[in-house]
Parts: C-alpha cells; sequence; structure tokens
C-alpha cells in the first residue's frame, strides 16, 4: 500500500463523511454505555441504600432490575452498533477501496 | 439470633451423633465418604474432556506450521465461533466459581462484579476491535508498534503482557487447585502441577488453533451446565424469583442486606475505581485483545464481539441465580459445611473448600452426583482452557514482541520464532504452578481484579493513545504506560488485600484495593505529557505517520490478512 493510495483515500469525501459519521455514532453508543453503567456504580458509590429498596411488598429489590438493565443495555447496544456497520458502513468502506484501486 | 444459633447447633449436633466420632473426622469423613460415590463420574468425564482436547490438540498441531497458524490460528475462525471463544475466556473458573461464590458470600455484591465485566464489550466494539483488526497481526503490540519504536514499544507491551498473564494465571491455578483438591482429595500442588502440564501441551503443541477450539468446546459445556443449574433453582421456585430471593433472605445470616450493595464497595472512589478496572481492563487483556487477529476481517471482529457479549451476559445472569441457589439449597444442609466441635458451622466461611465452591455443591444438590461429575469436569475444562489462553498470550509477547522484534531486531526465521514461543509456553507453565502454590488463599474473583487493574493502566491507555492521538510518540507511550504499569503495581501491593490480608502487615499503605482510578489517570497524563515534551526528529516522524495510520484503521485497507501461507 503506497503513500499515493492513503493519500487518495484521505482525501475522498466520502471516506471523511463515513468516518465522521462513524466516530459519532461509536461515541454517542460509548457515552450511553458509560452513563448507564457509571450511574449504576454512582448509585452504589454514593445512595446503596436505594438500590435496597424493595419492589412492592416482597423482597426483591429496585437493585436486581436494574443490574439486570445494565447487562441487556450491553447487548443491545452492541447489536445496534454491528448491524449498522455491518451493513451500511462496509458498504461505503468496500465502495471507496473499490473505487480507488 | 439465639435462636438461630439454637437450630443451627441442633443441626450441627446431630449430624455429630450421628457420626459418633469427633467432629472433625466427621466433616472429613462426610467428604471422602460423599467423595467416593461421587467421584466415578467425575473421574470419567475429566477423562473424557481430557483426551478430547488432546485429540484436538493434535489434529491442531497438524495444520499448525506458520506463525499465523500458531499465534492467530490462520485467520480461519468465524466471528460465531471467536464469539464463543471470547465468551470461554470470560467463563473462567473465577468468574463461574468467583462469582458464584461471592453471591452465595454476599448476595448483590457478585452483580458489580459481574456487570463491571460485562461492560467493557461494547467499548471495545465501538472503539477498539475494528482498527485493532485493521492494524494488528498477533499480538496487540503489533498496533501499538504500528507507527512507533519497535524496541521500546514492544519492550513495554511484553511487560504489560506479562504481568497481566501472571496476576490473571495465578487467579486461575488457586481456582484449579482447590476445586481438583475438593475433588480427588488430590494435594493442592498435585493439582496445580497436572493442570500446568496440561496448558503447557494445548499451547506448545496445538498454538491458537487447539487453544481456542478447547475453548469454544467447554463454553458450549459450561453454557449447558450452568443453563441447567438455573433452570433447576428456578424449578425448585415454582420459577418465581421473588420466592427464590425470599427463601434466600430468611435462610441467609446477612439477612436483607443480601439484596443491595453491601461490603464489597464501601466508598465512592473503590466503586469508581473498580468499575473502571473493570470497564476498561476487559480492553487490556492481552489473550482477549489476541483473539481479533484469528477472525478473517473487521467484520468478523464486530460479529465475535457481539456475540460474546451476549454469552456473557447470558451466563452472568445464570451466575447470579446459581449463587442464590446455592443460598438457598446449601446454606441450612450440614453435609456441604465443616462442621465444629459443639456442632455449629458459619453457613459463609465453613462451606467445604471455600465460598468458591458454592456452585460445585449446587450441583451436586441439584442434579446428583452424576450431575457434580458433569460440572466438575467443566469446571476444570474452563481453568485449563483459560489457561492456556494466557500462556498463549504470554508465549507469543516473549516470542513475537521481545524476541523477534527487540533482541533480534526482526531478523528471525519464522521456524526458530514459533520454536521459541513453545519454550516460553513452557517457562511460563512453570512459573504459574509456582505462582498459584504461593497464593493459595487469596480469593480468586479478587485476583482477577488485580490484573484488570493492571490491564487497564497500562495495556489500555498505551492502545488507546496510540490508535487515537497523532501526537502520541515512543517515549510518551513508554515512560506513560510504565507509570501506569508500575503505579498499578505498587499500590496493589499497598493495597488492603495484598499487604495486610497476604502479607500481614498491620495497615495498609494505600487505602483501596482498585487503583485503577488514580494508575488509568497517571498513564494517560503520562502519555500525553511525555509525548508533548518530545521534541526529537524521531517523534515528528511518528507524529507523520498517523495518516497513513488513521486510514488503515479505519478501512482495513492493506491489513494483514492472518491467512496461512
Amino acid at each position: 500500500m503506497n503513500q499515493d493510495v492513503f493519500d487518495r483515500i484521505k482525501g475522498d469525501r466520502r471516506f471523511r463523511e463515513l468516518v465522521a459519521k462513524r466516530t459519532r455514532f461509536a461515541w454517542m453508543l460509548s457515552a450511553a454505555m458509560l452513563v448507564i453503567y457509571f450511574g449504576f456504580i454512582f448509585i452504589i458509590a454514593f445512595a446503596p441504600k436505594s438500590l435496597g429498596t424493595p419492589i412492592g411488598s416482597g423482597v426483591t429489590t429496585i437493585g436486581i432490575p436494574l443490574g439486570l438493565f445494565v447487562i441487556v443495555s450491553a447487548f443491545v447496544l452492541t447489536g445496534i452498533y454491528v448491524h449498522r456497520a455491518n451493513t451500511e458502513f462496509d458498504a461505503i468502506t468496500r465502495e471507496i477501496v473499490e473505487d480507488i484501486k | 439470633m439465639t435462636a438461630w444459633f439454637h437450630i443451627l447447633s441442633l443441626l450441627g449436633g446431630a449430624a455429630v451423633i450421628g457420626a459418633t466420632i469427633s467432629p472433625v473426622e466427621a466433616a472429613g469423613a462426610l467428604e471422602g465418604g460423599g467423595r467416593q460415590a461421587l467421584n466415578i463420574p467425575a473421574i470419567a468425564m475429566f477423562f473424557v474432556f481430557v483426551a478430547a482436547t488432546l485429540g484436538i490438540t493434535y489434529w491442531a498441531a497438524q495444520r499448525t506450521r506458520s506463525a499465523a497458524d500458531f499465534y492467530a490460528a490462520g485467520g480461519g475462525i468465524t466471528g460465531f465461533q471467536n464469539g464463543l471463544a471470547i465468551a470461554g475466556d470470560y467463563m473462567s473458573a473465577a468468574s463461574f466459581l468467583g462469582i458464584s461464590g461471592l453471591v452465595f458470600a454476599s448476595g448483590f455484591d457478585g452483580l458489580i462484579y459481574s456487570v463491571g465485566w460485562l461492560v467493557g464489550w461494547p467499548i471495545i466494539l465501538f472503539l477498539i476491535a475494528e482498527r485493532l483488526r485493521n492494524l494488528g497481526k498477533y499480538t496487540f503490540a503489533d498496533v501499538v508498534s504500528f507507527r512507533l519504536d519497535q524496541t521500546m514499544i514492544r519492550s513495554l507491551a511484553a511487560l504489560g503482557t506479562l504481568t497481566v498473564v501472571a496476576f490473571y494465571l495465578i487467579a486461575q491455578m488457586v481456582g484449579a487447585g482447590k476445586l481438583i483438591e475438593l475433588l480427588f482429595g488430590l494435594p493442592y500442588l498435585y493439582a496445580v502441577i497436572l493442570v500446568g502440564a496440561l496448558m503447557i501441551i494445548y499451547v506448545a503443541f496445538g498454538g491458537m488453533v487447539a487453544t481456542t477450539w478447547v475453548q469454544i468446546i467447554k463454553a458450549c459445556l459450561l453454557l449447558g451446565g450452568a443453563t441447567f443449574m438455573a433452570l433447576m433453582v428456578l424449578m425448585h421456585f415454582g420459577f418465581s424469583t421473588e420466592a427464590m430471593f425470599k427463601a434466600a433472605v430468611d435462610i441467609h445470616p446477612k439477612k436483607l442486606s443480601i439484596m443491595a450493595p453491601g461490603n464489597l464497595v464501601t466508598d465512592p472512589v473503590s466503586a469508581v475505581s473498580l468499575g473502571l478496572a473493570l470497564m476498561f481492563g476487559t480492553a487490556g487483556l492481552p489473550h482477549i485483545l489476541m483473539r481479533f487477529f484469528t477472525v478473517a476481517d473487521a467484520k468478523a471482529a464486530r460479529k465475535s464481539v457481539f456475540y460474546a457479549t451476549g454469552f456473557i451476559g447470558y451466563f452472568y445472569i445464570l451466575t447470579f441465580i446459581i449463587g442464590f441457589g446455592a443460598i438457598t439449597l446449601l446454606m441450612n444442609d450440614p453435609i456441604y459445611f465443616k462442621v465444629a466441635a459443639n456442632g455449629t458451622y458459619n453457613k459463609i466461611t465453613d462451606l467445604l473448600g471455600g465460598t468458591n465452591m458454592a456452585a460445585i455443591h449446587l450441583s451436586n444438590a441439584v442434579g446428583g452426583s452424576l450431575f457434580l461429575g458433569f460440572i466438575s469436569a467443566v469446571a476444570f475444562a474452563t481453568i485449563l482452557a483459560v489457561v492456556a489462553g494466557l500462556t498463549l498470550a504470554g508465549a507469543s509477547s516473549v516470542s513475537h514482541d521481545l524476541y523477534a522484534s527487540v533482541i533480534a531486531k526482526g531478523k528471525v526465521s519464522e521456524d526458530r520464532e514459533i520454536r521459541l514461543s513453545k519454550i516460553s509456553a513452557l517457562a511460563i507453565g512453570i512459573v504459574a504452578i509456582f505462582l498459584g502454590y504461593i497464593f493459595e488463599n487469596q480469593n480468586v474473583a479478587f485476583m482477577v481484579g488485580l490484573a484488570f487493574a493492571v490491564a487497564a493502566s497500562c495495556n489500555f491507555p498505551v492502545l488507546v493513545m496510540s490508535v487515537f492521538w497523532k501526537g502520541t510518540t515512543s517515549r510518551g507511550v513508554l515512560i506513560g504506560g510504565f507509570l501506569g504499569l508500575i503505579s498499578a503495581v505498587t499500590m496493589v501491593v499497598l493495597s488492603p488485600a495484598v499487604w495486610t490480608k497476604t502479607f500481614g502487615f498491620k495497615t495498609a499503605l494505600f487505602p483501596y484495593d482498585n487503583p485503577a482510578l488514580f494508575s488509568m489517570t497517571i498513564a494517560f497524563v503520562g502519555i500525553w505529557l511525555f509525548s508533548k515534551l518530545d521534541a526529537s526528529e524521531r517523534a515528528r516522524k511518528e507524529q507523520d505517520a498517523y495518516e497513513p495510520q488513521y486510514v488503515r484503521s479505519e478501512t482495513g485497507i492493506g491489513a494483514a490478512g492472518a491467512v496461512a501461507h
């Protein structure tokens, strides 16, 4: 791969758009994950008692579904990213690389 | 409280009187008597697994010719398979036995660990996975040293890798030793030697192909076994988690407090520091990062993360149920405990083999001796598969980073490099046996936490800064990464878990068990600062070389296909 190819890709408008779009998307999802997780951790740190609040009259506390929610959200967020990256982003990448070659 | 002790002593007393021998022997007899009947299926299943994996190793050895085969399975692993293998690396003895043991001992706290381990995955996917695949070949040092100085960067990466591997291996070896000790009555040291010997064989002969397939098979067995256990527990309570939690709260000595965060995290700094270590440590574990080089392209790398996150998340939910199942089904049954002279036992600490054995005992309670045998065999397989992955990561780092690039300056034949990797695997195995023996009495889940702190404080910052920041220079990475590593290790050594509990000093010199908050900051600031201060000619060239690296990391153009030659 020579310098020329890199320069042409870098100069390609579609490449810049793709990277900008993908980067924004990735950071947005990262931020979502961080907010969810550190939200959970901060509750544990600052208000551990609140997680011990029972739901209704039972012994199940809100901490349990909340922990479960963090686990499920991790899975869902990865799914969202992989779906878009493997279809939309990959198609654009392929297009750019083939044109340049 | 008195009533509770009374019931306990009655229960314990009955057991002792029934045995008509001294309580210590009674406990021993219970163990021994229980074991003999249970042992046969367990041993049989151990042997089946070991035979199968040795068969795979033989098959893999036939196919492993090039360095790409040895380090990266020739790039021939699919996204789904790799997802299972990654999940397998996660579903280690520490996660399976350690987390269920933690849930058994303190309930909700176990969830904090599992959640932290899991949420690193999306971050790896969003920011690292595909760039790693696009830039690297065999080790994460390939990525960091892409445009930086080979000698400096690979020395640092090897140091980071070996430190993490050492900590993580200790945790796994301890789990292995305890498990086999309990199951066979085999002395701890022999058990550790057995595990060490098998892992050396897998890695030295079968390389990444064998290591990956051992991991995949084990992941399937463990997911199947854990699913069955969780279902049996839930069935016991008519599939009502509320009924299960209710029973657990009634039985557990800590009562309602098991349903909320407890002593694991005592203050905000510890909480955040632990969270950071678990989350970003994931993104710095060398044996996990290596897995991204075994797939064909970035697309498969992404898919691996998706499947891995699903499997790991599902597994942690199972572990949580298993932990609560163990509370409800074991705590009132003295046959699972060391019963004292006066017939009492501590419902947490007196569990035979320690709290880490909660899942193993539960398998007996829900599925009888045959299932106990199965789960024991699977737990053993788990340890073997994970230590093999760790050993491979360590050996690759020695041969590919330290030897081929630093010592021989790239002038080394592929055959010689692979041979050196095999010798390294042998050496790492021997060291692991020795360290496993020394650290016999540490909590295994906690030791993994230590590995994560180092991974988060050295490997992760180094990787992120070299990929994302144009200004990063070799000197910055070397000094910053080294500071991160040293500070993480130093703070861990001076922390309560090691300084007071292991070394027996009175007060810890560093107040937190998880230093990640501080050591990660030191690493990032260090890399940034010393890159800024680096005005050398080399630094300028390195910064200029960022553009081609950037294009390749984003598109995969020119990426090394880890294919067989």
